[in-house]
């Protein structure tokens, strides 16, 4: 057992605290090789992680890496790096703390690994790019402990399957280090303590007290939420007032996109000049690294922020959240509130203010959830093989491997635990000579064996695997800078919005109204253009999908006679939709169908999750199709898919038929634009295609050609080609979701009410202003280009 | 055939929906960068393995062109091999392929940047070639007239979602689009493209047929479009 150290000790005194009693079991259980401590945000959880370093470090510490702290963020590594200095250096601890994230400068990173410091904070990432160079073994060899934070959140994602790999080359590095996990509260402690301990070793589990419940409402405004649309522009004014009574706001919206267009009318509405400012994940690195600087010396009064803020930084006072949209996930809601007013033991404060009518039922059902403490979540199956590939691969770029013993190593992540020899076989083979059933590259081996260690044949391949690292995908980007000579770096926006902007074009990005110039060597050139009205939103952000609990919460709602608990207008939108259409109803399918804007519409309303309604769209889509319908496109939502064409459909119900339905699934899904996109993103993390690095892209004539030609040709000369494989994995469990098409259909067991209406109904109207909208590439569109075609070729006197 | 008739210099040219052009007059196909052989290349150089069934499938598609039209002639506008070492690569099998893909007709190898110098192959090997009043080589030349090329790979975009392959024609010449499997595209609003092609250019997309729309360019600034 570590006691706190005396001058430890006094310093907490000095001050006035005392430690809570979490903190210190952590310090009771320092010598635990596994342990979880789960408490609320808010709970002093990092400074209870990090108290045991502390201690073992307080007196002549020897040389060398102690404890590496990882965080999803690389804005909380930083800030993790401020709050634990100032402790430091006034205790007057000899301990050394550095960061190190994809912002490090080179030089630092160099340094780092000849040479690294007590604590070392940083990301999955950056840790995976460190095991990938031969001097690893040197760097971690002294290692104690491995911090991982937000484990709850990192245990979602294939980043916390990479990590967990990581971890097991760390334990094979530096066998007796010690591994600490750090989560906010969860529906299944248990299942978080097994993805972090060795596999099959157990886990010790820390449970603080849960605090007390956060004073959470939805904000009251003089006007009703638009009927459609999000961004919540309509509750400006009422924002304000809320920012002025308080010291520090955070303002989180969902998308980027809404998050720009919000701030611009804020700030237009700031008559004050109050200091106010945005941060989101697409703005330049020097820009995020103002704002955080500013709030960290509590300039500002509020900041405009998406999920870039999202997990545990503590950034001064902030004593308000405001979660503008519907926050789709109870769990993250419980996270997002708990920004607020960072002490242990003060209820924390936040205020909901839905985008539009259906997200009040939205939000109303998030509260009530938060409330009965019923959080939401859905286990993950085993690992998935492209990060096993990946990390197959960057052991290689570190050294010669030995099959047996990396296997070994391997099956201790407790994702990978139940992988098989003949997987792990067919990983190996991938990454050696890229597992085709044409043996065609026996010259080109990208492994060879040697002397029974697989090493690499080419060591300038190592470059590339490193290049390569990681496991997030984001859409292709293309940076953004004020033109002219060293023009100012503004951020990024998503290729394919950049192709469609034309000279004059003016988007909203870092809260100015911007102008198109043009597109040199892959960046967008742009000018100031101020007062001028932006055009075209810039860039669609991460869409979240509504847990399944919290839409079963919305149908029972909408089985209610009136609605009490909702604002007025809202209940007599839902009573509107009642009387033009009907409500959906828990064990029935609604589909309405009616004209709009020259197109015919149909929506069917499943509530079955984003993901599945979108699958939903794909197959009902290809039925249209076979039935001479001409489908041009749909957009899903959690609730319901909208699809659009150029003729009406008059019996939606044979369209359901389940066997049909199934069949469309296993016959001719494989070719769409959801299971490329699928593809795409495993060939990234395998390494089949290069991740475009910004500086790294090839420019000019030689445009990179796309994933979907390279998924076309396996599909046709190797479909049962591994990364097929791991392809049909993912959709099935992702975005494909047919799990949750089957649990409607069953629901709904044939009772479909159709509804064939003249105009768009009020529940329909939010869905017309989604974005997401997947076109379908079928005789439809064929007539659209034909008539585009025509009338251009007219237009420009050709015809 | 769902292709798309035009004239170059008094030839009636096709552009079909494969992206060959067919000189009916001549019996003639034409295809552009063909690119066999980029897996093995890519392999070779940067360690990147990619299927490597992108000659398989550029070679089927070409002999079902050649089966629906029995060409009397062939012609390949260059950058038919990613490199002369994948020339050299080539199995036996694709080899064979070939040989009696050029069996009974007359077959003409245009160079290109890729594959510069002869190849082991049969059929003529030529810097360019000229027939009729028509001049083909791999690059387009600023003062050319009924001039064909390939070489940019253009790409055209008609609508946000509508991003296909095309010709672009004019009346002094026309591009084609790569015909190779594994081979990306140029935007034709682009610099050199943009310069090479008249006013009055047009481009072809290809598809499922052939679909004329004006040449889309990049607008220039100040005159700011309302269509976005």
């Amino acid at each position: 057992m570590v006691m706190l150290p005396d001058k430890i000790a006094a310093w907490f005194t000095g001050r006035g605290w005392s430690a809570h009693p979490h903190q210190l079991t952590m310090l009771q259980q320092a010598d635990t090789p596994a342990l979880l401590l789960v408490a609320p945000t808010g709970g002093g959880k990092t400074l209870a992680g990090f108290l045991p370093t502390l201690a073992e470090l307080a007196d002549n510490p020897a040389p060398g890496l102690h404890t590496l702290y990882i965080s999803p963020l690389k804005a909380l590594a930083a800030d993790i790096k401020r709050n634990l200095t100032t402790p430091v250096q006034q205790i007057d601890l000899p301990i050394r703390i550095e960061d190190r994230t994809g912002d490090t400068s080179y030089t630092q990173r160099r340094r780092q690994r000849a040479d690294p410091p007590h604590i070392l904070l940083t990301t999955p990432e950056s840790l995976a790019l460190l095991l990938s160079y031969e001097d690893a073994g040197r760097t971690f060899a002294g290692l104690s402990r491995v911090i991982v934070d937000e484990i709850h959140a990192l245990a979602e994602s294939k980043r916390g399957d990479q990590l967990m790999l990581a971890l097991s080359r760390l334990s094979a590095l530096a066998p007796g280090v010690r591994r600490v996990g750090l989560s906010a509260t969860v529906e299944d402690p248990a299942a978080i303590g097994r993805f972090l301990a060795p596999h099959p070793e157990p886990c010790h589990i820390v449970s603080a007290d849960p605090g007390p419940d956060p004073d959470i409402r939805m904000l009251d405004t003089p006007d009703p939420p638009p009927w459609a649309g999000g961004g919540g522009r309509y509750a400006i004014p009422t924002v304000l007032t809320e920012i002025r009574r308080h010291r520090t706001t955070l303002i989180f919206h969902n998308t980027r996109a809404q998050a720009e267009l919000f701030f611009r009318d804020l700030w237009l509405a700031n008559d004050e000049g109050l200091p106010i400012a945005i941060h989101h994940g697409s703005l330049a690195r020097e820009q995020r690294q103002k704002v955080e600087a500013a709030m960290v010396a509590g300039e500002l009064r509020a900041i405009v922020c998406t999920g870039t803020l999202d997990l545990g930084i503590d950034w001064g006072d902030v004593d308000l959240v405001i979660q503008v949209g519907a926050p789709k996930n109870v769990k993250r809601l419980v996270q997002r509130i708990g920004r607020a007013n960072h002490r242990y033991n003060a209820p924390s404060k936040a205020l909901l203010v839905p985008a539009n009518r259906f997200e009040v039922v939205e939000c109303i059902a998030a509260l009530e959830a938060a409330k009965a403490h019923d959080l939401d979540g859905d286990p993950r199956g085993p690992g998935p093989r492209d990060v096993l590939v990946q990390h197959i691969l960057a052991m290689a770029a570190a050294g010669p491997i030995d099959a047996d013993a990396l296997f070994a190593e391997i099956r201790t992540a407790a994702p990978y635990a139940a992988l098989t020899r003949a997987d792990f076989d067919a990983c190996l083979d991938f990454a050696a000579n890229g597992g085709y059933a044409l043996k065609a590259y026996d010259r080109y081996q990208r492994l060879v064996q040697k002397g029974g260690l697989w090493q690499l044949r080419d060591p300038r391949t190592a470059q590339r695997i490193r290049m390569n690292l990681g496991t997030i995908i984001g859409t292709e980007t293309v940076k953004v800078r004020l033109r002219g000579r060293g023009g100012q770096p503004l951020g990024e926006v998503e290729e394919g919005f950049a192709a469609t902007l034309t000279p004059g074009d003016t988007f909203l990005m870092g809260g100015e109204v911007v102008r198109y110039e043009s597109l040199r060597e892959m960046t967008v050139e742009v000018s100031r253009n101020r007062g001028g009205e932006p055009k075209i939103a810039a860039f669609n952000g991460t869409k979240f999908a509504t847990s399944t609990q919290l839409s079963q919460r919305i149908l029972r709602m909408f089985q209610q006679k009136s609605w009490p608990n909702l604002p007025d207008h809202t209940a007599e939108w839902l009573m509107l939709q009642r009387e033009v259409s009907k409500l959906p109803e828990p064990d029935r399918l609604l589909v309405e169908t009616f004209p709009h804007d020259g197109r015919e519409h149909l929506v069917a309303y499943g509530f079955a999750g984003r993901n599945a309604q979108q699958t939903l769209g794909l197959l009902l889509t290809h039925r249209m199709e076979v039935q001479g319908l001409n489908p041009l496109g749909f957009v899903a939502t959690d609730y319901a898919t909208l699809i659009w064409g150029l003729d009406r459909v008059d019996t939606p119900a044979p369209l359901f038929a389940p066997d049909d339905l199934r069949e469309g699934l296993e016959t001719w899904l494989h070719g769409n634009a959801v299971m490329k996109r699928t593809f795409r993103n495993s060939a990234i993390i395998v390494g089949l295609i290069d991740r475009n690095t910004p500086g790294k892209r090839k420019t000019g004539r030689q445009a990179t050609f796309s994933s979907d030609i390279l998924y076309d040709t396996l599909r046709k000369y190797d479909p049962d080609h591994l990364l097929m494989q791991i392809t049909r994995e993912e959709a099935l469990k992702g975005l494909v979701d047919f799990g949750r098409i089957e649990e409607m259909l069953a629901r709904i067991n044939g009772r479909i009410d159709h509804k064939a209406l003249t105009r768009v109904t009020p529940l329909a109207a939010p869905l017309f202003l989604e974005p997401g909208r997947i076109p379908i590439k079928g005789a439809g569109q064929e007539r659209i280009l034909a008539d585009t075609a025509a009338r251009l070729m007219e237009e420009a006197g050709l015809a | 055939m769902n292709g798309h008739e035009f004239t170059l210099a008094g030839a009636r040219l096709t552009a079909l929906p494969s992206g060959a052009l067919w000189w009916g007059a001549r019996r003639m196909l034409v295809v552009s960068d063909l690119h066999l052989g980029k897996s093995d290349r890519a392999a070779r150089r940067t360690g990147a393995l990619l299927p490597p069934y992108e000659t398989e499938d550029t070679l089927a598609r070409l002999d079902a062109d050649i089966a629906a039209l029995a060409p009397a002639s062939l012609l390949c506008l260059g950058d038919s091999f990613d490199d002369l070492a994948a020339a050299d690569a080539l199995s036996e099998a694709h080899l064979l392929w070939l040989a009696r893909m050029m069996a009974g007709r007359r077959w003409l190898w245009v160079e290109g940047n890729h594959d510069p110098g002869p190849l082991t192959l049969g059929g003529t090997h030529l810097a360019e070639h000229r027939e009729g009043d028509l001049t083909f080589r791999h690059i387009a030349e600023t003062d050319a007239t009924g001039e064909v090329s390939g070489h940019y790979h253009p790409k055209a975009r008609v609508a946000a979602s509508i991003v296909r392959p095309c010709f672009l024609a004019d009346e002094r010449r026309v591009i084609l689009p790569s015909y190779g499997t594994y081979t990306g595209g140029l935007d034709c609003r682009s610099g050199p493209l943009a310069e090479v092609m008249g006013p009055d250019a047009i481009a072809l997309l290809v598809g499922p047929k052939v679909t004329p729309v004006p040449m889309p360019r990049a607008q220039s600034v100040g005159k700011s479009s309302t269509a976005s």
